[in-house]
């Protein structure tokens, strides 16, 4: 079986992010982007599933700017066999919104012919928990998602789902769209070896256009700040005198 | 040069430096308030950088390292700045002096030490001989088929996690025009060898737990299969396999003062003194920017030096000024950051009362910044006839 794995470029976990003066969106100019820590499970669980003998071949997939490519070269050095690059922006700036995403994913899996599909359940940037629903619709496949759990047992897989009570277990016939949640698995650094092998590794660069897929944003962002700023906090000495402040501030 | 790093080596600095971030960061107030790495955590890093590939990965693929050239294996050592040494240890790079094994020493050291199996420490350095080697006073003397060794050396690092240690001997004496010239040979010592013991050393300001420690030979055997290179030719193994070592003193400095800065930037962004972000004063904002500017210098002095050597030029002089430049470098940033921080600097709440002692070895071990000025200077007057 071959697995399609979609991962994004989105700007580091450790970076502090800063509003642009305008409030059209987030600073990204000079700021160290990383792969998004939910792709990293889905490529993660994808190798293990390639390790595990349920999979023979992992392609991973970014659809972006074409500094992606460094995404898909991690990816590869993580473990992917090899890669597709959609270029479909110029500047750093324009995000790819979900919809346009899932269309040339659907039109990627046409190609590709995939059997499953991990991806993360968001990317971190935009909290956007769009592109697998969207996807599973375009295709009219099944879909798993928030999975903590996945196993592929014949024609269908078991994907453990973290939900507001616990969790819950679907079964849900192949192929399939997994999207994964934090508590999947712990991703693996890049061996060295892997590293050294990962630029030999095919990455194949197409355009949105070469899908036929329109990438102008339906969206408009109206305006975007900064959290509010966190009071400063109060030492209290004894047991009594947390009650009694708590009481003050009105929180028991 | 060629300028810039390819894909690979960006990645393998990025790997190692998320290795240092999530392997070592957090063991590292445990080890400043003990002085004491806990051996499951010491065990721990070595498998992880075993499984990485990454263990002796400055040794080439023929004996099973990962082959690195000078330039990554500088990436590799620069990263591994930004953690505690004591740690850091333990993503092992044992010594390229091992390459000088033959026979079975192959076997006996080499492989083990690459393998993660068998942990080396060098041994040169002695109370009366620090940047004079030749002053040595540990010695060997034939007795029968075999070296018999007395002295002590002193400030041997990793000696307290080692399993054999290459040892630096004075064996004779030759007379030469300048006087009378110590002949120096190399030995692998076994740990638990008779005569041979490993002790405590002193108390260092720099790097508490990376400990430094005391070797005493007392009438220690050795056969004259523990020789490493050639009897007399302990120089000429360490001209041939030490030269590199003053690059990674110069690259985990700057890897060190990149931390460092960032505790400077975020502090500057965020105190306010007399209603506004200290940053707004250029005492302080003209700070930062000569410490990025230095640590940039200091970046691409020591890559560019490496890189000398993976083009097989003459690369002495560089290295000298590579390790001299940063080694000093960090010395000003750390001081710089504390400087910023004011009081709280010192606090060892901060890490940067650490990175400030840390910083001091620096210009001192692998040769002090006044021998790296000698050798620089020299390599320029020398041939003027000076």
């Amino acid at each position: 079986m071959k697995v399609l794995v979609p991962v994004k470029r989105v700007i580091d976990y450790n970076v502090k992010v800063r509003v642009k003066a305008d409030g059209s969106g987030v600073d990204l100019a000079n700021v160290k982007m990383s792969m998004n820590p939910f792709d990293e499970i889905a490529v993660e669980e994808a190798i293990r599933l390639k390790e595990a003998g349920k999979v023979e071949e992992i392609v991973a997939v970014s659809i972006g700017v074409k500094q992606a490519q460094e995404t898909l070269r991690t990816a590869l050095a993580m473990g992917a066999d090899r890669a597709i690059l959609v270029v479909a922006a110029e500047d750093v700036h324009q995000d790819i919104e979900p919809l346009a995403v899932a269309k040339i994913l659907a039109k990627v899996v046409e190609e590709e012919q995939p059997g499953l599909v991990i991806a993360g359940k968001q990317a971190i940037d935009n909290d956007m928990n769009a592109t697998g629903q969207m996807l599973a619709a375009l295709l009219g496949w099944s879909q798993g998602t928030f999975a903590s759990k996945l196993a592929i047992e014949g024609d269908h897989a078991l994907v453990t789902r973290e939900v507001d009570g616990g969790l819950q277990t679907v079964k849900v016939k192949m192929p399939t769209i997994v999207t994964v949640d934090l508590r999947l698995n712990e991703p693996r650094y890049a061996s060295l070896p892997n590293i050294m092998k990962a630029k030999k590794k095919p990455l194949e660069e197409k355009t949105a256009a070469d899908y036929g897929v329109d990438v102008t944003p339906r969206l408009e962002i109206v305006t975007t700040s900064e959290p509010p700023q966190r009071a400063a906090g109060v030492k209290v000495g004894s047991v009594d005198e947390l009650v009694a402040k708590l009481k003050e501030a009105g929180a028991v | 040069m060629q300028y810039g790093l390819t894909e690979e080596q960006e990645m393998i600095a990025a790997t190692v430096r998320s290795f240092v971030e999530r392997e070592i960061y957090p063991h590292e107030v445990l080890v400043e308030r003990t002085g004491e790495v806990p051996q499951e955590i010491a065990e721990e890093i070595k498998r992880k950088t075993i499984e990485l590939g990454f263990y002796a990965c400055n040794f080439p693929e023929s004996v099973g390292g990962a082959g690195l050239g000078h330039l990554e294996f500088a990436l590799v050592e620069r990263e591994l700045g930004r953690g505690s040494m004591a740690l850091t240890h333990f993503f092992g790079r044992p010594q390229n002096i091992l390459m000088a094994c033959e026979g079975d020493q192959v076997e006996r050291y080499l492989m083990p030490a690459v393998r993660g199996e068998r942990m080396d420490a060098l041994a040169m350095t002695e109370p009366g001989a620090g940047s004079d080697v030749r002053s040595m006073t540990c010695s060997a003397r034939r007795d029968g088929g075999d070296w018999v060794v007395n002295g002590t050396k002193h400030f041997i690092s990793g000696a307290d996690h080692a399993d054999f240690f290459i040892v630096f001997v004075a064996t004779g004496e030759e007379q030469t025009v300048k006087g009378p010239k110590k002949r120096i040979t190399a030995f692998l010592v076994d740990r638990g060898t008779p005569g041979f013991s490993v002790r405590d050393g002193y108390n260092s300001v720099s790097h508490r737990g990376y400990k430094n420690m005391i070797l005493d030979f007392d009438d220690c055997r050795l056969p004259d299969s523990q020789v490493l290179g050639t009897v007399d030719g302990g120089f000429e193994v360490m001209n041939t396999w030490l030269y590199a070592t003053r690059i990674t003193v110069a690259a985990m400095s700057v890897g060190r003062a990149r931390r460092v800065f960032n505790y400077a930037l975020d502090y500057a962004a965020t105190r306010e003194q007399f209603g506004q972000k200290i940053s707004k004063f250029q005492g302080v904002s003209f700070q930062i920017a000569d410490m990025i500017t230095e640590i940039d210098a200091a970046d691409l002095l020591t890559l560019a030096a490496a890189d000398r050597l993976d083009q097989g030029l003459p690369a002495n002089r560089e290295i000298a000024s590579a390790k001299l430049f940063a080694s000093e470098m960090l010395a000003r940033v750390t001081d710089g950051a504390i400087q910023i921080h004011g009081g709280m600097g010192l606090m060892d709440d901060y890490p940067l009362e650490r990175f400030w002692r840390d910083a001091r070895v620096e210009r001192i071990w692998d040769g002090t910044s006044e021998i790296q000025r000698h050798i620089i200077s020299r390599d320029l007057l020398r041939t003027l006839g000076a």
